[in-house]
């Protein structure tokens, strides 16, 4: 097991299974077709990202350098948070971007009942360990355990 | 929400605090938190005359947007600024079968009419201000040198960043309208002359002009979200802003901002920033890459062919994402009707849709090129064809496009422009 240490930018606790990207992620390519149409364990629909591409994101913790692409990344999280189809957790590498750092907060300000930790700055190290399907707990204060 | 850093003005607090009600706090505590992921210490005026929204679509499945739209204005909480909104997702023009039109219509886009109903009491311009290219002069929303915007669409964000020398973070939809509804935006990254320093050099050394939406993925790619500044593409592109330097600013910006995350770049001698500056504008320690004819054509390689059959006869071509300007719809008539003579053709050989804002079409339509185009085969409409190929049945449709943001989000496959010009006026394939 090991500890990492990332800032919190929409505070919870949670304990996933991780699903990782070394890619940026783009939030509209992963999401726009399972939001649509139904998909329950929200497949990821980028077909850029070979590493997420087909992998179930719902309930997962994500893993991830940053989020890239269309400006409605922010607002297609939110939806996602929304709906229950949003992943455990978003555990970013990386300082946030704008697009993720939106969706965040606008699901933390704006959705009743739904908790959507995000920690980021977890450092390169962070998305070197972390592997598919390990098990991730993320705490308060943003302390990230994986094993 | 954890301990408030940032300083906020008396007025500024007191919608915070709620005395203008709940809704506008939520609206204020949003921005204060969105800010505080960026260390921002203050909020900042918007000085931009409009706004400019990237959510257009009445998706039936985005309906917490409308619903939070609906707070709002069940709250009487209106846009202090009037705005644009990227491109509507339907029009009859395009060609369609019965089955699309019946899951289009019945299916996906059944809360289009109720959106535009709240966009219009919100703040829309007009009932035509629906372009991803609101920025060109025929649709009246094109901001000024420096002035502070609260824009979200990313290539319109990285346009007026880049060419345009405007001031906005790459926001995202609904961040959008909220900051100009209480007026200000967080002061953090694209907003401050250190956050549009550039981190990396880009030196172009292709042999001949870089097609701009190869060169622009390449890049985004490359650098993420971080800003670039490119050397080089001056030769090509000259050091004056005309028509066509913005029409090529315009694609190869879009496929940074979809491709990656760039918000904004530099072009040496071209665009505002780097003719003031010059390389003043590079960052200590900032990283190269170069980008040669054998780059373009690797990362042209690397695009993954979605098609269930590789080999099929592209069924519609799409150009025109990000819109194209009215200069753009010229050139492409003298191509597409010399393509057509020299292979002996009188019109399309695959159904072509050239997509430009609504303004811009109407400018067309005043000119004799739109007869011309038309006697080609090739239809124009105002739509977003990413909205179009939005949906699982066009997931088996054969598409090609000179787009790089529509091949990123769509099975559309990437053509050159030479490419697609080959493809509708001689081969078909």
């Amino acid at each position: 097991m090991k500890q990492f240490q990332g800032r919190v930018i929409t505070p919870g606790e949670v304990t996933a299974p991780a699903v990782v990207t070394t890619e940026g992620f783009n939030t509209l390519a992963s999401l726009q077709m399972a939001l649509q149409f139904g998909d329950k364990e929200a497949k990821c629909g980028d077909q850029n990202n070979k590493e997420l591409h087909g992998k179930p994101l719902c309930g997962r913790a994500l893993c991830l350098p940053q989020t890239i692409g269309s400006t409605t990344g922010g607002l297609v999280l939110y939806c996602a948070c929304a709906m229950g189809r949003n992943p455990a957790c978003m555990l970013f590498a990386n300082p946030i971007d704008s697009l993720a750092a939106a969706g965040a907060v606008l699901a933390d300000v704006w959705v009743d009942g739904v908790a959507m930790p995000v920690v980021d700055s977890l450092g390169e190290e962070f998305l070197q360990y972390v592997k598919d399907g390990m098990t991730v707990t993320v705490k308060e204060n943003g302390v990230v355990e994986v094993e | 929400m954890g301990k408030q850093r940032m300083i906020l003005t008396a007025e500024q607090q007191a919608i915070l605090n709620g005395e203008k009600g709940e809704t506008l706090a939520k609206v204020m505590k949003t921005l204060v938190m969105y800010g505080e992921a960026f260390h921002a210490e203050k909020l900042v005026p918007i000085t931009s005359k409009y706004n400019h929204l990237v959510t257009s679509f009445g998706l039936k499945v985005m309906s917490p947007v409308y619903d939070l739209m609906q707070q709002l204005l069940d709250a009487g909480v209106c846009s202090e600024q009037q705005f644009s909104v990227d491109p509507r997702p339907l029009d009859k023009k395009v060609p369609a079968n019965v089955l699309q039109n019946f899951v289009f219509n019945k299916f996906m886009y059944t809360k289009q009419d109720f959106y535009e109903d709240q966009l219009t009491k919100l703040g829309l311009m007009d009932k035509d201000a629906f372009s991803c290219t609101c920025y060109m002069d025929e649709m009246g929303n094109k901001p000024q040198k420096g002035e502070v915007l609260s824009w979200a669409e990313s290539s319109a964000v990285v346009y007026a960043n880049s060419v345009l020398g405007a001031r906005c973070n790459r926001n995202s939809g609904i961040i959008d309208i909220m900051g100009s509804i209480v007026g200000y935006v967080p002061y953090f990254g694209l907003l401050t002359d250190e956050g549009r320093r550039a981190t990396w050099v880009v030196r172009v050394e292709t042999t001949k002009k870089p097609e701009a939406q190869l060169l622009g993925s390449a890049i985004g790619m490359k650098v993420m979200e971080d800003v670039p500044y490119v050397v080089g593409l001056d030769r090509w592109l000259g050091t004056e802003l005309s028509d066509t330097a913005c029409a090529y600013l315009k694609d190869f910006g879009a496929a940074t901002a979809s491709n990656g995350a760039v918000g904004l770049y530099h072009i040496e001698n071209l665009t505002p920033e780097a003719v003031e500056q010059g390389k003043a504008l590079i960052a200590e320690g900032a990283r190269e890459y170069v980008i040669d004819d054998a780059e373009l054509e690797r990362v042209q390689r690397e695009y993954p062919v979605m098609w269930k059959n590789p080999n099929a006869t592209p069924k519609l071509c799409f150009v025109g994402c990000p819109h194209l300007s009215l200069q753009q719809l010229k050139d492409w008539t003298d191509a597409v009707e010399a393509g057509l003579r020299a292979s002996g053709r009188k019109t399309v050989a695959i159904p072509t849709v050239f997509t430009a804002a609504p303004r811009v079409l109407e400018a067309f339509e005043k000119t004799p090129y739109a007869a011309r185009l038309k006697a080609t085969g090739v239809i124009t409409s105002y739509i977003c064809p990413l909205m179009y190929m939005n949906n699982p049945l066009c997931k088996t449709m054969p598409v090609i496009t000179s787009s790089n943001k529509l091949r990123t989000y769509t099975s559309a496959r990437y053509y050159t422009d030479e490419q697609i010009l080959h493809a509708i006026t001689k081969e078909g394939k």
